[in-house]
């Protein structure tokens, strides 16, 4: 290794727990009308990145081979992210993509994200800073390469890692060999865009061989010397309280090491995954339960009208009254996360130390939360995150970690422990049900007149760890449920959003793209309703409805886009019919068209056609990948998941009867259109899950003449 | 109890006080073989897909007495960098995986598949292949499966001739 770090003083820093926190505590008493636009703003989640440590050396490290370790901030959790710095850091450092190895930074040695992995900002909110670090870091390197060779810096020619003046080389690694000073000068200017070498090209993703190959390189796979395995209760019931536990049996139980007795947890600790599970089994454990919940319980709660209300968006008139006023209502239901990898975690406290490797979209709050319960120094608690099985807002929670630092200093050995299936699917923090009540008049012309959205939703954002707790109650809606909540079409003159909060008995939270599913099927099933009443074409309706400005333009070239691609007719041909929908989610528009039949009774998906305008796509191969992934994902979720609960359990408990989409599910073909509207990277990750539930449900509107109006779709 | 079976082509035997342990922890935690995942542990997601004696297993429901005197087949023995097997390859170059937890698992069942069905049909794939991704990435997949067919009817040609 040859660097050397000065000292890790943050000379560019950008804030505490963030710009929301800031923004919300500035609008303390301002009035509802300039909420309204702070809400917009914070939905459009462009937001710069937050995070700690923003010199150049605590991001790049220069091994003796002369390869560029880049110290991620942020997570890798398949959406790519990984490959997309690495492309921007190998054309300012001047490197080849192969020189460059990207690791997740820990907290103890590289710069950490305030919030967290999410959000769909990874790429776009490091854009700027990373190019700069890099271009910095190459400056850096070309003054100590002048030096060695007493040459001019401004005379020196940078390729692929060395560095020549005339007839003489040094690779970064010999220029930079025996630093043990950093200096760190001006941000140099950054390249044009059109002169990159890597960003816009669809470079394999980094991590293909590893993940081909079936590397350790999973939260579940780590492992210490020693390392012990844990188990801990959890009650299977909504609104259980922790009673008493008889641990007597356990005890007595093959491997087991220690039973941890805490105030707010009971675990094990044994010496194989089978007995420290088997041994939690065995704890006879009395919980007090206050109600037995069922699904009808809920349904009632999750109604407009219910909880408190907070208007999102307001232009011109409400709606009304009157015979001539359209209504129609939608529902979506309770959703699991089910990602593939179970939360789990590996911990070693030693003495006054702890170390935690984990799949975690939180590093910062991780280590946080393990310090203040052992009430350790945060510097001196090392979170190493790994690659993750899957994130999708999931793992924006982790009290796991500070259970397996309690029972590894309990047995003063690593503990290693992760959730069994049933404890992941009753203890997740599921995607919020949701009710919707649109109304709507139109003109003579057959144009929207006045449109109101009226949703209820769980709490997303609100009573999340993530954020300020005063938050919600300053901003007065909650800034996840929300997304998608706003009418998209801005040139109709009258619109109302209203977003309706209930806080349900069990936790509700992150599902990846947030409210954006469940409210697009709402805006973009009933578009297509009032298009058919007005007698318009649903494509021409919708951009005929779509302001001027640029975010208006914009979505209304991913809308031609997406129709001409797929050569959208209203027609059914062949038992096929093509369904419209689209978004605009981030800041990012989407729009797609599913082509769909039915069989056996079954809604059957052939083809989906997206276009997405996400600015500059770093990787557009990627970027594809994500849409492809997003649209199969929201089908599943549109189509087939759906929680209940059944005598005060969540139900059901394992994939099957949690029913997903599966190969067969899949479309055949999907078609992915990219525009770029604006010079700079926009979101991606969450944008194309938006319009696909509306797509297929209009779809099989002009099959069958049926509207479905409530996920799971549903035939029958 | 003694258990011994050929993994990868090593032959190993492992001591085990409960011989119905499923086998995904003698290969993830006594064998330190991570590649063969942990899913869901009752058989119904696929991520811990393995091959006993060329059938495609989900080890986390297959009890480890059975394994004895098998020859065991996991991600790590399919093949390797520098010599991908046919479905590897096809996996690198439709550039499949997302967050890869569960690709090994969809590796394995493909490899198998592709044993006892060389060409499959889209129908052949549906109905073989149910394992589950979360990050949806079935539609590449299915392309790298007729992808390996190809690559490894090719390569077998190649022997034959």
């Amino acid at each position: 290794m040859g660097k050397k770090k000065i000292s890790r003083r943050k000379f560019l820093v950008r804030g505490g727990l963030g710009t929301i926190g800031m923004l919300a505590l500035g609008t303390y008493v301002l009035r509802n009308p300039i909420r309204r636009k702070l809400l917009d703003f914070v939905n459009s989640a462009d937001l710069p990145y937050q995070g700690s440590g923003m010199e150049p050396m605590v991001w790049f490290e220069v091994s003796k081979d002369n390869t560029i370790i880049l110290h991620s901030p942020k997570v890798e959790m398949g959406q790519g992210t990984f490959t997309s710095l690495a492309q921007m850091a190998a054309d300012e450092l001047e490197v080849n993509m192969n020189q460059i190895e990207v690791v997740h930074a820990a907290t103890t040695t590289g710069s950490i994200d305030a919030l967290s992995t999410g959000g769909s900002t990874s790429v776009s909110s490091l854009w700027q800073p990373l190019r700069e670090l890099a271009a910095t870091m190459r400056e850096m390197i070309k003054n100590e390469a002048a030096k060695k060779l007493g040459a001019e810096a401004n005379s020196l020619h940078l390729k692929d890692g060395v560095i020549s003046s005339g007839d003489k080389q040094l690779t970064y690694a010999e220029a930079v060999a025996d630093i043990t000073e950093w200096e760190v000068p001006d941000t140099p200017p950054l390249k044009e865009i059109k002169h990159y070498k890597y960003v816009g090209k669809p470079i394999p993703r980094i991590d293909l061989n590893a993940k081909v190959f079936g590397d350790p390189i999973f939260g579940i796979d780590a492992e210490m010397p020693n390392m012990l395995y844990g188990a801990v209760v959890r009650p299977t019931r909504i609104g259980s309280k922790f009673v008493s536990a008889d641990t007597v049996a356990a005890e007595n139980m093959p491997g087991v090491v220690k039973i941890v007795k805490e105030d707010d947890f009971v675990g094990v600790v044994a010496s194989s995954y089978i007995e420290a599970n088997n041994a939690k089994e065995a704890i006879e454990v009395t919980w007090e339960v206050e109600k037995d919940w069922q699904t009808s319980d809920i349904e009632a709660m999750m109604k407009v009208g219910n909880g408190n209300p907070m208007t999102i968006q307001k232009e011109g008139d409400e709606v009304g009254e009157g015979e001539n006023v359209i209504t129609a209502e939608f529902t979506s239901p309770i959703g699991a996360h089910a990602q593939m990898e179970p939360n789990g975690v590996l911990a070693s406290v030693e003495g006054h130390k702890a170390t935690i490797k984990i799949s975690t979209q939180v590093v910062g709050m991780t280590r946080k939360e393990v310090a203040t319960r052992l009430g350790l120094d945060e510097e001196d608690v090392n979170v190493i995150p790994t690659y993750l099985g899957g994130g999708f807002g999931r793992r924006l929670h982790t009290p796991h970690a500070v259970q397996a630092a309690v029972m590894s200093k309990a047995v003063r050995k690593p503990v290693k422990y992760y959730f069994t299936l049933k404890e992941e699917f009753q203890h997740d923090m599921f995607r919020p049900p949701t009710h919707h009540v649109l109304k709507a008049t139109l003109k003579e012309n057959g144009m929207i007149h006045a449109i109101e959205h009226h949703f209820s939703s769980g709490d997303v954002a609100i009573d999340s760890p993530l954020l300020p707790s005063v938050a919600h109650t300053i901003m007065g809606a909650d800034i996840g449920a929300i997304r998608g909540g706003f009418c998209q079409y801005r040139a109709i003159p009258n619109i109302r959003s209203v977003s309706w909060h209930v806080t349900l008995p069990f936790a509700t939270s992150w599902w990846r793209s947030l409210g954006l599913l469940a409210n697009t099927f709402a805006w973009e099933s009933f578009m297509d309703e009032l298009a058919l009443k007005a007698g318009k074409d649903p494509v021409t309706f919708r951009i005929a409805q779509a302001q001027d400005d640029k975010a208006g333009k914009r979505l209304k070239a991913v809308m031609e886009a997406a129709a001409e691609k797929a050569g959208y007719t209203d027609e059914v041909v062949n038992g096929r019919a093509m369904g419209f929908a689209a978004s605009t989610d981030a800041g990012t528009p989407c729009a797609q068209v599913a082509e769909v039949s039915i069989e056996d009774g079954q809604i059957k998906v052939h083809k989906v056609t997206c276009a997405m305008d996400p600015g500059v796509a770093v990787n557009p191969d990627q970027v594809r990948a994500q849409c492809e992934g997003a649209i199969i994902m929201g089908m599943s979720a549109a189509m087939h998941e759906q929680m209940f609960v059944e005598n005060g359990e969540l139900r059901p408990v394992i994939y099957g009867p949690y029913d997903m989409a599966l190969m067969k599910h899949a479309p055949k073909e999907i078609d992915v259109v990219l525009l770029q509207g604006i010079e700079k990277p926009g979101p991606v990750g969450e944008p194309p899950l938006g319009p696909i539930g509306a797509a297929v449900a209009n779809a099989v509107f002009r099959l069958t003449g049926k509207r479905l109006r409530n996920m799971p779709l549903n035939l029958a | 109890m003694k258990i011994s079976f050929t993994i990868n082509g090593t032959q190993r035997s492992v001591d085990i006080a409960d011989e119905n342990t499923p086998l995904l922890w003698v290969i993830r935690d006594m064998l330190d073989l991570k590649g063969t995942k942990f899913g869901c542990g009752k058989a119904a997601c696929g991520a811990c897909t393995i091959h006993v004696d060329g059938q495609a297993i989900r080890s986390c429901s297959y009890a480890v007495k059975f394994a004895q005197g098998k020859q065991i087949t996991t991600i790590e023995g399919l093949g390797s960098e520098d010599d991908p097997h046919p479905v590897q390859q096809a996996w690198i170059e439709e550039i499949v995986p997302q967050c890869g937890y569960c690709q090994p698992g969809f590796m394995m069942a493909t490899a198998a598949l592709l044993e006892q069905v060389p060409d499959p049909t889209d129908e052949d794939i549906d109905k073989n292949i149910v394992n589950v991704c979360r990050c949806a990435t079935y539609y590449r997949m299915r392309k790298a499966i007729h992808r390996a067919a190809e690559l490894k009817g090719r390569s077998s040609n190649t022997i034959n001739s």
